[in-house]
C-alpha cells in the first residue's frame, strides 16, 4: 500500500510541473509581468532595467525553476487588476465556487444513487423508464440552458428564487459563506440544480449499470441461495461492489465538475474563481489567469490521487497488489 | 472483403429498419445538415450582411404573437436580424466546427494512436503518457484554457476573424487522446493477429502493412465514436461561444445567439434564447441518439474480433 | 415413511422474445433422509436449472411453469417468497461450481458466514462466529481464527470451495445442492473436496444432489443417479446398477466416455454429434439423431420413463426391452 502511495504521489507532481511548464511559457510568451508590476507607463529604457532586476534575461530553465520555486511558496505573481498577489484573489474567490461545487455534489449523490440503485433493480417499473428516457434527452441539453431555462422560469416569470449572485454572505474565519443565510441559501439553489443537472443522467446511468453487472453475477445468485434477506443482498452485497467502479468515476466527474462552474458562474454571475477567469481573459489578466491554471491543476491532481488511494483503501484486492 | 462489407451493410440497414428512433434521428439529422449547407439559398436573409437588416426591428416577436410580423417568422434578434436565418446559419457554423473539430482530432488521434500502438516501445509510452495527462483534466477545461490563451494571444479582433479555424483546432487539441487510445487499442488487437505476422513474414514493410492491413480495421471503433464526438465537439462550441470564447456575435454560431439573447429574457424577449437553444438541444439530440444505435449495432463485432 | 425431497412433473420454461423455450420437461424424482443423489448430464441438459428450482431460484425470463416440488412436507413452488427465503440456505443449502465467484471479494469470510447465520437462527453475533469457527474447523481449515478475518482473494480456490461447504454447513440443512462444486479445481482438489463431502453427509446424516458430468465421481459418492437428456430423464436408479448395466444408449455412452475404465491406449469414446440446442429440440426421442440403435419409431413417438427391472430403474428408450 505504501509504495503504491508513493507511486501515485511521484506522478502527480510530474503532472504538476508539466502544468507549471504551461503556465510558466504563457506567462512569459503572452503575458507581461513588467506590466503586471509597474503598469504601462515606463520608458523602454527603464524597462530594460526592471528585465533585468526580474530575472527576465536569465535563461529558461533558469526562470522555470525560479517559477516553480515561486509557485511552491505560494507567489504565481500579480494580478494586473486587481493590484493584489493573484493566490490571494484566487483564494478570496474559491469559497463561492467551493460552495457551489459541495452543494451540486450532495445532490448528484442524494439523487443518482437511490434512483440509479432503484432502476437497476426493477428496470422495468414506469419510474425507471422515465428516469431512463429523461437522462438520454437530458445529457442533449447544455448546462447554460438548463440554467437559463430555470432562470426564465423561477426567476422571471414565477419570481420565486434569486437569479444571480450568491445574496447575504456570513464571514466566518475569512471564509465567506452562503450556508448560514437564508439569502444566501436560496441563491444557491438555481445555480446548483443547474450544475447537477449536467452530470445526473451520466451518474444515474454509471450507477445502474455498475449495480445492474453486479446483480448478475454469481457471488449475489450465492447470497441468494444462502436465504438472506432481499435487503442485505442489494445494499450490503450488491451495493458494496457497485461502489468501487462509482467511486473511481464520481471522482473525475468532480474535476469535471469544476470545469462546469465556468458556465454556470457565468449564467449567475457567481462570484466565484470560474467568473473570475473569465474577467480575467476579458482584462487580459494575464498573472491570475495563470495562477487559476496552475490552483485548478493542483485541485484535479489531489482530487485524482486522493480517489485512487481511497479506491485502494476500498477495494481488498489493490490493496495486496500494493504491498507486494 | 467486397462481400463482408455487403453483408455488414445490409446487417446496419436491417436494424437500421427495426429501429423507429434511428430512423427519426437520421431523418432529422439529414434535414438539418441539408439546411445548413443550403443556407445561402433557403434563407430570407442573409445575416453576414449588415445591409439587409435595421436595428429599428430588434426584438420583433415571432410572426404569431402580438406585435409579430409576417417578414420575420420566428422573429428577430437584438440587432434586428431575422432569427430563423440567423440560426440556420448559426447551425451552419457549429455544424462545421463540430465536424471539423472531429476530423482534426481524428486525425491528429489516429496518426498518434497507430505510432503508438504499432511502433510500440519508448514512444508509445511517451505518447501514451502525454494522452494519460490530458485526459485526466476534463476537455472542457482544456477547451476553454486554450481558447481563453488564443484569445489573448492574438488579441480579440483576429481572434474573431480566425475564430472557425481556431476553434476547430482548440477542440480538436483537447479530446484528441480518447481516439488515440481507442486506435492505439484495437491496433494492439490486430497486430498480433495471423495475417499481420504473415505479411510481415512475406517481407512487406511495416508502413504498407500499417497502412493496408491495420488501419482499415480501427476504422469500425474510429466511426462509433465519431458520431458521439461530433456532439460533444457541437456542445464544446456552444460552451465556448457562449462564454464568449467563440465565435462572435457578427458570425454567430447558436452558442454565441443563446449568449447575446440571454441577457434579454429578463425584458420578456425569451425567443432569441429559445429557438436556438431548441434547435441546439435536437441537433445534439438526434447525433447522440444515432451515435448509440450505431455503437449498439457494431460494438458486438468489435470485440468478437 | 415421507420423503425428504419429492419432485413431480417438474417443468422449467423460458419466456424469451420469440417464445417459450422448455428448459425442463416433465421430471420426477425423490430423496430421502441422508440419502445422496447424482445429477447427470452434458452441459445444458438442464440439471443445473434442476438445482435452482428446488430452491426456487431460476434466473429471471425461466420460470416454474408445472410440477411440484415437496419438501419436508412443504410445497416449495408455492411458498410465499419470503418463507421460501427462510428454507434456502437453511434447510437447503447451495454450492456452486466456481469457488472463484461464489465468494463476495468485498467482504470478509466471517462475514459471509455470520450474515447466513444470523439470517436464519436466533443466536447473538457472538455465538454465529462460534457456529462459523466450528464449520470451519470441520471442513479442515487450519487457523480459522485467522481466516475469518481474510478476504476471499487471500485464499486458494481449494480453501474458497471448502469455505463455500462451510457455508453451505452453517445452519445444519436436511439437504445439499452441489452444482458441479470441483468443476473448477485441480484434479488433486477434486478428490479433497469430493471426499470431505462425502465424510459430512455420512456423519451428518445430510441428503445431497450432486449435480455433475461425471459418471466416475457419482459412482463413488451417490446411491441414486438421474441421467438427464435435453430436459428429460433418459434412465434413472440406483448408482452401481445404472453404472455396471447401462440400459439407455446415452447413459451407456457416457459411461464410454469415462478415461480410465477401457484399456489403456485405446481411443475415448466420444458419443457423435452434440446435445442439441434448447430451440430445436428433434421429434420423437431427443437423443435419436445421434443415438446408434435408433429405429423408425425413434423419430416419431417420444419414449416414456417405464420400469425395465424390479430395482426401480426406469429407462425411457423404445429400444429397451
Amino acid at each position: 500500500m505504501f509504495a503504491f502511495i508513493v507511486r501515485r504521489i511521484i506522478q502527480a507532481i510530474l503532472v504538476m510541473l508539466v502544468i507549471g511548464l504551461v503556465g510558466f511559457v504563457i506567462q512569459h510568451q503572452i503575458g507581461d509581468p513588467i506590466r503586471d508590476l509597474v503598469g504601462e507607463r515606463v520608458t523602454p529604457a527603464e524597462r530594460e532595467v526592471i528585465r533585468d532586476q526580474l530575472g527576465l534575461n536569465d535563461p529558461f530553465y533558469v526562470q522555470y525553476f525560479r517559477f516553480v520555486k515561486n509557485a511552491c511558496q505560494g507567489d504565481l505573481g500579480l494580478s494586473f487588476f486587481y493590484k493584489k498577489p493573484a493566490l490571494k484573489v484566487i483564494v478570496s474567490k474559491a469559497p463561492a465556487t467551493i460552495e457551489l461545487v459541495i452543494v451540486t455534489a450532495l445532490i448528484l449523490i442524494i439523487i443518482s444513487i437511490p434512483a440509479g440503485i432503484y432502476s437497476a433493480i426493477y428496470p422495468k417499473s414506469w419510474f425507471s423508464r422515465i428516469v431512463m428516457a429523461a437522462s438520454t434527452i437530458g445529457v442533449a441539453i447544455p448546462v447554460f440552458l438548463t440554467a437559463i431555462a430555470l432562470i426564465y422560469l423561477f426567476g422571471v416569470e414565477l419570481n420565486w428564487l434569486p437569479s444571480y449572485g450568491r445574496g447575504e454572505t456570513v464571514n466566518i474565519w475569512g471564509w465567506e459563506s452562503g450556508f448560514f443565510t437564508w439569502d444566501g441559501l436560496k441563491h444557491l439553489i438555481l445555480p446548483s440544480v443547474s450544475l447537477s443537472s449536467i452530470m445526473l443522467p451520466l451518474f444515474i446511468r454509471l450507477v445502474r449499470a455498475e449495480m445492474m453487472e453486479v446483480l448478475e453475477t454469481e457471488y449475489i445468485k450465492f447470497a441468494w441461495a444462502k436465504g438472506l434477506h432481499r435487503e442485505r443482498v442489494w445494499y450490503i452485497h450488491a451495493f458494496k461492489n457497485t461502489l468501487l467502479p462509482v467511486i473511481t468515476v464520481f471522482g473525475v466527474q468532480l474535476g469535471i465538475l469544476f470545469a462546469f462552474t465556468i458556465l454556470t458562474e457565468t449564467v449567475f454571475q457567481w462570484q466565484g474563481m470560474g467568473f473570475m477567469f473569465l474577467e480575467a481573459v476579458e482584462r487580459s489578466d494575464t498573472s491570475l489567469l495563470v495562477a487559476y491554471l496552475v490552483v485548478v491543476g493542483v485541485i484535479f491532481v489531489v482530487v485524482n490521487t486522493v480517489v485512487d488511494i481511497v479506491y485502494g483503501f476500498v477495494n481488498p484486492m489493490v490493496r495486496i497488489a500494493g504491498t507486494k | 472483403m467486397k462481400s463482408w462489407n455487403r453483408f455488414k451493410n445490409s446487417y446496419l440497414l436491417y436494424s437500421f429498419k427495426r429501429d423507429p428512433v434511428a430512423i427519426l434521428s437520421f431523418c432529422v439529422l439529414s434535414i438539418l445538415v441539408i439546411i445548413s449547407i443550403l443556407a445561402p439559398v433557403i434563407t430570407p436573409y442573409n445575416t453576414y450582411d449588415s445591409a439587409t437588416f435595421d436595428i429599428m426591428d430588434a426584438e420583433t416577436p415571432p410572426a404569431w404573437m402580438e406585435g409579430g410580423s409576417k417578414s420575420f417568422l420566428l422573429g428577430t434578434d437584438i440587432q434586428g436580424r431575422d432569427l430563423l436565418s440567423t440560426m440556420i446559419y448559426g447551425l451552419r457554423v457549429s455544424l462545421l466546427i463540430g465536424v471539423g473539430a472531429v476530423l482534426f482530432q481524428a486525425l491528429v488521434g489516429i496518426l498518434v494512436g497507430l505510432l503508438s500502438g504499432y511502433l510500440g516501445g519508448k514512444l508509445d509510452a511517451l505518447l501514451m503518457r502525454i494522452a494519460d495527462i490530458q485526459f485526466s483534466i476534463p476537455y472542457l477545461i482544456v477547451a476553454i484554457f486554450t481558447s481563453a490563451i488564443f484569445k489573448l494571444a492574438f488579441g480579440v479582433g483576429r481572434y474573431a476573424e480566425l475564430a472557425v479555424p481556431l476553434l476547430i483546432i482548440i477542440i480538436g487539441m483537447s479530446e484528441w487522446p480518447k481516439y488515440a487510445r481507442t486506435v492505439r487499442a484495437s491496433v494492439l488487437g490486430e497486430k498480433n493477429k495471423e495475417y499481420v505476422e504473415a505479411a510481415r513474414v512475406i517481407g512487406i514493410s511495416r508502413w504498407h502493412i500499417m497502412y493496408r492491413h491495420v488501419l482499415p480495421n480501427t476504422l469500425t471503433p474510429v466511426l462509433v465514436i465519431s458520431t458521439i464526438q461530433v456532439a460533444e465537439a457541437v456542445m464544446s462550441e456552444a460552451a465556448l461561444s457562449f462564454l464568449g470564447l467563440g465565435m462572435p456575435i457578427t458570425k454567430p454560431s447558436l452558442g454565441s445567439l443563446i449568449r447575446a439573447g440571454f441577457e434579454y429574457i429578463f425584458s420578456g424577449s425569451w425567443w432569441i434564447t429559445f429557438f436556438p437553444g431548441a434547435l441546439l438541444v435536437i441537433f445534439i439530440l438526434v447525433i447522440l441518439l444515432l451515435g448509440d444505435w450505431l455503437r449498439d449495432v457494431l460494438n458486438p463485432k468489435l470485440y468478437k474480433g | 415413511m415421507r420423503h425428504l425431497l419429492e419432485v413431480k412433473d417438474l417443468e422449467v420454461k423460458f419466456a424469451l422474445w420469440f417464445g417459450e423455450l422448455t428448459a425442463i420437461d416433465g421430471i420426477s424424482f425423490t430423496l430421502d433422509r441422508g440419502e445422496r443423489l447424482g445429477i447427470v448430464g452434458e452441459s445444458g441438459a438442464g440439471k443445473s436449472v434442476t438445482g435452482f428450482a428446488i430452491i426456487n431460484l431460476i434466473s429471471k425470463p425461466g420460470y416454474i411453469s408445472a410440477g411440484q416440488i415437496l419438501f419436508e412436507g412443504q410445497e416449495l413452488n408455492r411458498l410465499p417468497e419470503d418463507e421460501m427465503r427462510s428454507i434456502r440456505g437453511n434447510r437447503i443449502s447451495m454450492i456452486f461450481q466456481d469457488p472463484m465467484m461464489t465468494l463476495n471479494p468485498v467482504l470478509t469470510i466471517g462475514t459471509q458466514m455470520i450474515e447466513t447465520v444470523l439470517a436464519h437462527e436466533n443466536v447473538s453475533k457472538s455465538e454465529a462466529v462460534d457456529i462459523a469457527l466450528d464449520k470451519l474447523k470441520k471442513v479442515h481449515i487450519p487457523s480459522p481464527e485467522k481466516r475469518i478475518h481474510q478476504y476471499p482473494h487471500e485464499c486458494s480456490g481449494g480453501m474458497r470451495q471448502r469455505i463455500v461447504v462451510a457455508i453451505a454447513l452453517l445452519t445444519n440443512p436436511a439437504l445439499i445442492i452441489a452444482d458441479e462444486p470441483t468443476t473448477a479445481l485441480d484434479v488433486t482438489i477434486q478428490a479433497e473436496i469430493m471426499d470431505l463431502l462425502l465424510e459430512l453427509c455420512e456423519s451428518e446424516k445430510m441428503g445431497l444432489i450432486l449435480i455433475t458430468h461425471d459418471l466416475g465421481v457419482v459412482s463413488q459418492i451417490t446411491e441414486k443417479v438421474i441421467v438427464m437428456y435435453a430436459g428429460k430423464i433418459v434412465e434413472s436408479g440406483a448408482t452401481q446398477s445404472v453404472v455396471q448395466d447401462p440400459k439407455h444408449p446415452y447413459t451407456r455412452g457416457l459411461l464410454k466416455a469415462i478415461p480410465g475404465i477401457i484399456p489403456p491406449g485405446s481411443r475415448l469414446y466420444q458419443i457423435p454429434g452434440m446435445m442439441p440446442n434448447l430451440t430445436e429440440i428433434p421429434q420423437g426421442c431427443s437423443f435419436h439423431p445421434r443415438c446408434t440403435i435408433s429405429e423408425s419409431i425413434c423419430s416419431t413417438e417420444v419414449p416414456a420413463l417405464i420400469s425395465k427391472d424390479q430395482h426401480h430403474r426406469m429407462v425411457a428408450c423404445h429400444m429397451v426391452k
